[in-house]
């Protein structure tokens, strides 16, 4: 269409143009046009159809597929990348918020007297969320903020305690659901008996934990809002803060800045942190006002991966390959009540709380997966890898505990229930050859493995681990394999595999958040814990070479990590891990 | 007045600020803002900067108790950004949202600037306060050992 509009615009055959660099040429008069130059009368072609296009061939490439491309200095290697937290206005304020300690209680009676005392503190204001304290600068907003004395209304706030939430989880994987998927008739297959192998699953809650603690920038004009934010969808928070403050979604300027990390978090679909800032700073029109949240604040938020119990059962055949899969799921929808819910709740059934467990690839013939979708608790949201950060886990070590019961190679046992799935197959065999799957290991190491597609893309991982003399177990090595159709940046689909492994290495090992009588028991990373360097393994990526189309590489890694190192436990200890952060013993 | 000398430059800051952490100094006074702020409890290494040469969590040090003497920042870690750690750290392609780069940057410096060996033992404990949720860790080993390498401690 670019092409066509050159050619209309020129009066030039479209053979005689030629387009490279992102710059249309019409080489026989010297004329030149830039893509940007050329898209609103390109807009205006016809759609040519799908059939009548031929692609540029993959020999032509110049950028895609290409290693070490030069790439521009971003300013993060020298401090002088902006992010939200550094963005310094003219009169600007900062503000701390009080948050409650409990989900849905507020603020009922404020002292700010002492508060108000705190030098460079300027107002205090109530908000929904909170009780807010405006400064001139950090410090003294949160010295500010320290000293609130606050009585907080909490007759309608969620009490609820880990053990307990989690024990009405399981209690209703113990009864039907509504349905996922439904092949063949698993209840029937159950029944009949034979060996009917189960098992129990449970996940906690869990916290983006962002280097960076959620902020914002935000000044409220009149009739126009101007806002600073690492956003991760700007247009939810545009269409949100237009209806807060009355006006249309144009009146609302977002400038999109680096995000210390996000992970899904600055891509909420209530905006809380932005809803947050722009109720402090319409209060101040004006006045740009910086909403600051300390990691304690962060932490405690809510918007956490949600907490799931999973059960599922199994039967084999004589041959140890599986009749029937029935597999419940439990657990708050992170759809509900979002602008997503249209589009992706059906039936009852949110498409992220049972993505990777309704798409199995395995080849069995009655297969049932249901979903009980639990109204209370914390706010929740999508953490990096989705539906997937779950149920990758349940049914990756679930399959391999099948293959031990049959009695067969966990590798060798995937590939022949993956007939018909030649891109999962692809990722299996390669990671197991280039991780010598069943060669020798060293006394103490041992070998897992799991694969699972995810947003299109196939991830096989190798784990290998160690057990250490403290009773404890070490990740030594992962082996990944990665077919994501046409490797566009092979160095960035490397190095996401890499992040993507060391994030869910943390919930893996580490990561928990616990709610004690509704108040999140973690505050900061001396309790929730993440991965740090000592434990990060030695990564090794392979690119599946592929000619189909390019899919995502931010997520995919992340999931099939916890399922391939519990299988290496398992296979070494033979202990069954029923939940994480794993624990031997 | 409380002297400070921040990258080499001399700073005299009000007496009100004693009770202040470095941290909040360097971003909201001195507008020094490559220090990051993480956790204020000294647990994720964001905030790195070197105090009279030592890697030194600036969340944790009140500034009075910083008076007299040097800090450097991720500002003043070279002339133009080419220190051989920050080359290392491109030629590694090490960052991703790049927020705690700063303060890893400044660990490894003091790593190299203390003159003991660089190995992988000696990386992770030099580097275990810093945390990087994008999983940058195998990287920035990679980057430490080719600074060393090239004379990255001088």
């Amino acid at each position: 269409m670019l092409v066509a509009a050159a050619a209309d615009e020129w009066q030039v055959p479209v053979a005689e143009i030629t387009v490279s660099q992102g710059v249309v040429r019409d080489e026989s008069a010297g004329r030149q046009a830039t893509f940007g130059e050329l898209a609103e009368v390109a807009a205006r072609q016809p759609v040519p159809a799908e059939d009548s296009l031929t692609l540029k061939s993959p020999q032509d490439f110049v950028y895609i597929g290409k290693r070490r491309l030069p790439r521009k200095d971003l300013g993060k290697t020298d401090g002088s990348a902006l992010f939200t937290q550094d963005i310094q206005l003219p009169g600007m304020l900062i503000a701390v918020v009080a948050h409650p300690p409990l989900f849905g209680a507020r603020a009922a009676r404020v002292d700010d007297a002492d508060a108000r005392k705190v030098a460079g503190v300027v107002d205090v204001i109530q908000i929904e969320s909170g009780v807010a304290v405006l400064a001139n600068d950090t410090w003294s907003a949160k010295r500010g903020r320290d000293a609130l004395k606050i009585d907080w209304d909490e007759s309608d706030a969620f009490r609820g305690s880990s053990p307990e939430i989690m024990a009405s989880f399981r209690e209703l994987t113990q009864t039907p659901g509504l349905p996922a998927r439904n092949d063949g008739d698993a209840a029937a297959a159950l029944a009949a008996g034979g060996n009917v192998i189960e098992a129990d699953f449970e996940f906690p809650y869990l916290a983006h934990a962002t280097m960076e603690p959620m902020n914002c920038v935000v000044r409220v004009g009149d009739g126009e809002c101007e806002i600073w934010n690492g956003d991760q969808s700007q247009t939810q928070d545009q269409g949100n803060v237009a209806k807060e403050l009355g006006m249309k979604p144009e009146q609302v300027k977002i400038h999109t800045l680096f995000a210390g990390g996000s992970f899904g978090r600055r891509a909420n679909p209530h905006s809380d942190y932005v809803m947050e800032a722009v109720r402090i700073a319409k209060s101040r029109p004006g006045t740009p006002v910086k909403l600051v949240w300390l990691r304690e604040d962060d932490t405690r938020a809510g918007y956490y991966r949600p907490a799931y119990a999973h059960k599922i059962r199994a039967t084999l055949d004589d041959n140890g390959m599986p009749v029937a899969w029935e597999h419940r799921i439990a657990g708050q929808s992170i759809l509900k009540g979002t602008a997503f819910e249209s589009g992706m709740v059906k039936d009852g059934i949110d498409a992220t709380s049972v993505e990777g467990a309704t798409n199995l690839p395995y080849r069995i013939p009655n297969l049932r997966v249901e979903l009980h979708t639990v109204e209370q608790g914390p706010p929740v949201l999508w953490w990096r890898s989705v539906g997937s950060t779950h149920t990758a886990f349940s049914t990756e070590v679930f399959i391999d505990r099948l293959a031990r019961a049959a009695g067969k190679d966990p590798v060798a046992y995937r590939l022949q229930l993956l007939e018909g799935h030649p891109r999962h197959q692809g990722v299996l065999k390669l990671a197991a050859e280039k991780a010598a799957w069943g060669s020798a290991l060293p006394a103490g190491h041992s070998r897992g493995v799991a694969v699972h597609e995810s947003f299109n893309t196939y991830v096989a991982h190798v784990v290998e681990v160690s057990l250490t003399d403290d009773g404890g177990f070490r990740v030594e090595r992962v082996v990944c394999a990665v077919d994501c159709g046409i490797a566009v940046n092979p160095d960035v689909i490397e190095a996401q595999m890499e992040g993507g492994i060391g994030f869910g290495l943390s919930p893996a090992l580490m990561s928990e958040i616990t709610l004690e009588q509704g108040r999140v028991v973690q505050s900061n990373f001396h309790d929730y814990q993440v991965l740090r360097i000592g434990q990060m393994p030695e990564i090794e990526v392979h690119i599946v070479p592929s000619a189909e189309a390019p899919t995502g590489v931010g997520e995919p890694g992340t999931p099939v990590i916890a399922p391939a190192l519990a299988n290496a436990l398992e296979a070494a200890t033979g202990q069954a891990f029923s939940r994480l952060p794993l624990k031997l013993g | 007045m409380i002297k400070i000398q921040v990258n080499g430059r001399n700073h005299e800051l009000s007496q009100d600020l004693a009770s202040t952490p470095l941290l909040w100094v360097l971003r909201d006074k001195l507008k020094l803002k490559g220090t990051k702020f993480g956790c204020g409890k000294g647990l994720c290494g964001a905030c790195t900067v070197h105090f009279n040469g030592n890697p030194t969590r600036a969340c944790q040090l009140p500034l009075s108790a910083a008076s007299g003497g040097q800090v450097r920042t991720i500002e003043g870690l070279s002339e133009n950004g080419d220190h051989p750690l920050q080359k290392a750290w491109i030629e590694e392609d090490v960052p991703q949202c790049g927020y705690c780069q700063p303060g890893q940057l400044m660990s490894a410096a003091a790593l190299l600037a203390s003159g003991a060996p660089v190995d992988d033992a000696s990386i992770r404990a030099a580097m275990s306060g810093n945390i990087c949720r994008c999983g940058t860790y195998g990287r920035i080993v990679r980057a430490i050992k080719r600074a060393a390498d090239e004379g990255g401690r001088a």
